[in-house]
């Protein structure tokens, strides 16, 4: 008698987890940042992409991630932001300078400008991005050593810079240089099945945006937010970083960060994010 | 006399011929997908449905419910909506069927599909070193596992 109680008990659980499409769409909640800055997450989709309208990922996340993300002083990827300021205003290299010396206030110089990136790079002859820009300046104008990935202060100063742009309207410019043949290149690549598991971006991101992959939510993939504050990793994690982490899931080999695979999808993943806000440091699971 | 010791010679022969038919496991690529099913167990055993269901769950292996609900397995917590749910597979497909959805779905329901091919070396490009040319499933994974699907009935 008890047993089956209990059987019926965990039959409503589990219905309850069987009916989770109720509860698996994206949420319909504004997002104002310290009830100031409107973001734009959710809008129309630019022309040719496959969405009518596109979302950001923090509309998929719990209740719990998406206040995180709405008061600065309880976003934890603030701590790094300010990390990130500090280091724009510490001299480095040979020549003795800092980010600040050339760039002064960061909040005027750089305000809206990493919404505009990935940029051609007509020196390197490719699309360049915060990161790649940061290693420019400190090899070519500090006469200090380039980050290596993911290291010294990549991602903080990363971060900072691109907060900078927070509420900016992604947009960029695929007419300059090549960039369009490697918005191209993205695409193919973002619709290219990888690994043992035989997996596309698409499959998730596209295909089925809004279902549950175990407790996972799929989003609908967009990079608006990065760097952001993953919970799971308790740290930011840079775009390339999660890119490289989405690869490895499908059990391929990964692609180096900023290898022309990866700036190309950089390049076309941006692009399906037009229109919304610069979260960083967005915060997500 | 001699007749007598060829027909014992023939027997012991067929005896051992249809052991090893018994034992044979199918290579990925020899696997014969007729009409949405396989009818042969691409492991040349039988399955083992309780074996199965600890392929099922576990993330290294099967992994399925990642993708697919399944009441039968309510303890398990983040049932996954990517698949349709396995409630009642069985009443759906025959085990043949279950064996070739298993072994390489597409096979069955076309490039398109999402799920992956746990018995076949048809996979994506730049596989990981570690899981280049072998199938995320053993064969006797995969009978193990249809044993286990051939159970969730309504």
């Amino acid at each position: 008698m008890k047993k089956s109680i209990l059987n019926g008990v965990m039959g409503g659980v589990v219905a309850a987890l069987v009916s989770s499409a109720a509860w698996a769409e994206p949420v319909d909640d504004e997002l104002v940042i310290d009830g100031d800055i409107k973001m734009v997450v959710r809008t129309k989709a630019p022309e040719g992409h496959p969405f009518d309208e596109i979302r950001s990922g923090w509309q998929y996340r719990t209740k719990e991630t998406r206040a995180l993300e709405v008061d600065s002083f309880n976003n934890p990827g603030m701590l790094r932001v300010e990390e990130g300021e500090g280091i724009w205003n510490t001299a480095d290299g040979t020549e003795g300078k800092s980010c600040a010396d050339c760039h002064g206030d960061a909040s005027e110089s750089m305000k809206e400008v990493a919404a505009h990136y990935p940029k051609w790079d007509a020196q390197s002859n490719r699309p360049i991005n915060i990161e790649l820009m940061i290693n420019k300046c400190r090899t070519e104008r500090m006469g200090a050593e380039a980050y290596e990935f993911d290291k010294g202060g990549q991602k903080s100063l990363t971060a900072y810079i691109k907060h900078q742009a927070l509420g900016t309207p992604v947009s960029i410019d695929l007419t300059q240089g090549d960039m369009q043949s490697w918005w191209e290149k993205g695409k193919e690549e973002y619709y290219t099945r990888t690994g043992q598991l035989n997996l596309s971006c698409s499959n998730c991101h596209e295909d089925n945006a809004g279902n549950y992959i175990r407790a996972d939510h799929l989003s609908m993939g967009q990079v608006n937010g990065f760097p952001v504050y993953r919970l799971k990793q308790a740290d930011l994690v840079s775009l390339h970083n999660r890119f490289r982490g989405c690869i490895r899931d499908t059990r391929a080999e990964q692609p180096k960060a900023f290898s022309d695979e990866l700036m190309a999808l950089e390049v076309y993943v941006t692009w399906r994010g037009t229109g919304l806000s610069v979260e960083t440091p967005a915060v997500r699971n | 006399m001699n007749s007598a010791r060829n027909l014992i010679a023939v027997a012991v022969m067929a005896g051992s011929l249809a052991a090893t038919a018994a034992w044979a496991e199918t290579a990925p690529d020899d696997v014969k997908f007729e009409d949405g099913a396989v009818a042969m167990s691409v492991s040349g055993n039988a399955g083992d449905a309780k074996a199965g269901a600890g392929v099922f769950k576990n993330k290294k292996l099967g992994n399925c419910l990642a993708c697919h609900a399944n009441s039968d397995m309510k303890n398990e917590l983040f049932h996954g909506e990517v698949g349709p749910a396995l409630d009642g597979v069985a009443d759906r497909y025959s085990v043949d069927q279950l064996r070739a959805i298993v072994a390489n779905s597409k096979e069955v329901f076309g490039d398109q599909t999402v799920m992956p091919g746990f018995y076949t070396l048809k996979v994506g490009k730049n596989p990981a070193k570690e899981f280049a040319g072998k199938t995320i499933l053993s064969a006797q994974d995969v009978e193990d596992v249809v044993a286990y699907l051939a159970t969730l009935k309504e």
